[in-house]
């Protein structure tokens, strides 16, 4: 326990979760710990399971030498490139090429503040929390960003001004998809919003919850929007330059950034840590491997779109999309608050099958020259 | 109308992966696992048979290499010549198998086996007894179809059935 001389304890104590003896300093402590033991289990699990996942759905084995079923090869992954030789090119930005995996990574880990493993059990229930969310995660392209200037080669330029342009574009309608479920869910707290789903999102809300996915899957260059590393044009892309602990770091930021797109999605979507007869956090874990488990065969099914089919897919299809989506919402949230959901429910799967295959008519490249 | 341009196309893709990923891989595991080759496979390596041989050299003078070298001594009571060093340096062959083919008397045959890479140069320098066939140095039925009844049949990815 531990106790703060200085301070009026009297007036200390009120501030703390009554819950939590010792207060904030425990809560803090053990919740740091938890996220860091979250965030780097889950993604050695992702790694692997993307290694094996893809490998069986291209027909081969995936890595399966280390540990039963090569569930050790992440950690030997780890091993391998910790202690590689860490180089700088000569004429690099020294200072900013050091600084740029960290800068990636702290706001990735600090996504995870918010994200509720189980009902109150998160670092910060902050009130304005998928606010926060949106805020902190777009910071990590600052760091994408500035390897790719710090590294002083094109490709690596090259690769993070498209990661710039992608993640400029895809905030609108990632942003404008969260705020349907936040009108439904009335709170901007995670945590309220896991609270009002007795019926996942992803039922009220199946279009927000399709424009969502594929605008957090551009957001964190997953394929079929990896751009900024796509190895077939851009040697690694931002990352080309880097080597040893710095790249493991920027391997991690990859990785926990779709732990946290998949956090989130559980989140708003599908009901969070809610679920029958399993402890909540397992029901948490699961559905986050759920949803990254579709991130891994959208990954191995669809091939890389150019950077013209990037901006148009984000300009053209998934802005107007999510603003009519928001327009249906906000009628349905003030017309019909106690609507029968089954109806609501239809009606909605109804409205996003017509306007997906309506914008798909409608979808053109460069003024319609080229054709999709 | 035409649905690819719908989404249809996407949903195509992604029962193909679906239904892969609860197929049998494809992968051979090779040092554990291994498919048998072609019974008329021509092995990188040769195997000759003394009884047969006349020392007549004929493998020799096809050999598009130069690699086989045979010296051989008149046995005047028997009439007929011995074989007194048959040497193949197969670092030098590319298993072309026209020695195979030219043999006049049956004494020639590629091999089966297919791992015979060495440490050494000079081991790669056969020369009489280590030419011989043997438990792990079978004759391959090249050239020689009556053979093929000995070797195990092909198998081919799609019968083989492999565990991880």
């Amino acid at each position: 326990m531990i106790t703060s001389p200085g301070l009026n304890l009297e007036q200390y104590w009120q501030i703390l979760p009554p819950d939590w003896p010792g207060g904030f300093l425990w809560h803090w402590l053990v919740f740091t710990i938890i996220i860091i033991v979250f965030v780097l289990l889950l993604v050695m699990g992702y790694i692997w399971l993307e290694r094996r996942g893809m490998g069986r759905m291209q027909a081969r084995l995936g890595p399966n030498r280390l540990g039963p079923f090569g569930l050790l090869q992440p950690v030997a992954d780890a091993v391998k490139v910790l202690i590689k030789e860490d180089l700088v090119p000569t004429n690099a930005d020294k200072v900013v090429h050091l600084l740029a995996p960290i800068v990636a990574f702290t706001p990735t880990l600090m996504i995870f503040a918010v994200v509720p493993f189980q009902n109150g059990a998160l670092l910060a229930d902050l009130n304005i929390g998928i606010l926060y969310v949106v805020a902190i995660s777009s910071v990590s392209t600052v760091g994408v960003f500035m390897a790719g200037w710090g590294s002083n080669n094109k490709y690596s330029l090259l690769g993070a001004m498209r990661n710039v342009a992608a993640v400029v574009s895809y905030e609108i309608p990632l942003v404008l998809s969260i705020i349907g479920v936040v009108l439904i869910a009335g709170s901007l707290s995670l945590n309220q919003i896991v609270l009002a789903q007795d019926i996942p999102f992803i039922l009220l809300q199946p279009l927000g919850f399709l424009l969502f996915f594929i605008a957090g899957c551009a957001e964190i260059n997953r394929s079929p929007f990896d751009l900024m590393e796509a190895d077939s044009e851009l040697v690694a892309g931002f990352h080309t330059e880097y080597s040893g602990m710095k790249f493991a770091l920027f391997y991690l930021v990859e990785y926990a950034e779709a732990l946290a797109i998949a956090s989130i999605i559980t989140t708003l979507f599908l009901g969070g840590w809610r679920g029958p007869l399993l402890p909540p956090w397992l029901w948490f874990v699961i559905k986050v491997i759920i949803v990254f488990f579709v991130m891994v065969w959208t990954r191995s099914t669809l091939p890389r779109v150019r950077i013209d089919q990037l901006m148009a897919l984000a300009w053209k299809f998934l802005l107007p999309l999510a603003l009519i989506n928001l327009l249906i919402t906000g009628i349905q949230v003030l017309a019909w608050p106690d609507a029968l959901p089954w109806g609501v429910i239809f009606l909605n799967f109804a409205i996003a099958v017509v306007l997906v295959l309506l914008w798909s008519k409608l979808f053109k490249l460069g003024w319609g020259r080229v054709e999709v | 109308m035409k649905f690819e341009r719908y989404g249809i196309g996407i949903a195509k893709g992604l029962t193909v992966t679906i239904r892969h990923l609860f197929r049998h891989p494809i992968t051979t595991q090779y040092p554990e696992q291994r498919l048998n080759i072609s019974r008329r496979t021509r092995g990188n390596e040769l195997i000759w048979d003394r009884n047969n041989c006349t020392g007549c050299a004929t493998c020799a003078k096809t050999c598009p290499q130069g690699v086989i070298h045979v010296v051989t001594a008149a046995k005047i009571d028997e009439n007929k010549y011995e074989v007194e060093k048959f040497e193949v340096d197969t670092g030098y062959c590319i298993s072309c198998g026209l020695c195979v083919e030219a043999c006049p008397f049956d004494a020639l045959f590629m091999g089966y086996a297919y791992e015979l890479a060495k440490y050494r140069r000079g081991e790669l320098v056969q020369t009489n007894e280590m030419l011989f066939a043997s438990e792990e140095r079978r004759r391959s039925a090249y050239m020689h179809p009556e053979l093929a009844d000995e070797l195990p049949r092909q198998t081919l990815l799609l019968e083989r059935n492999t565990e991880e």
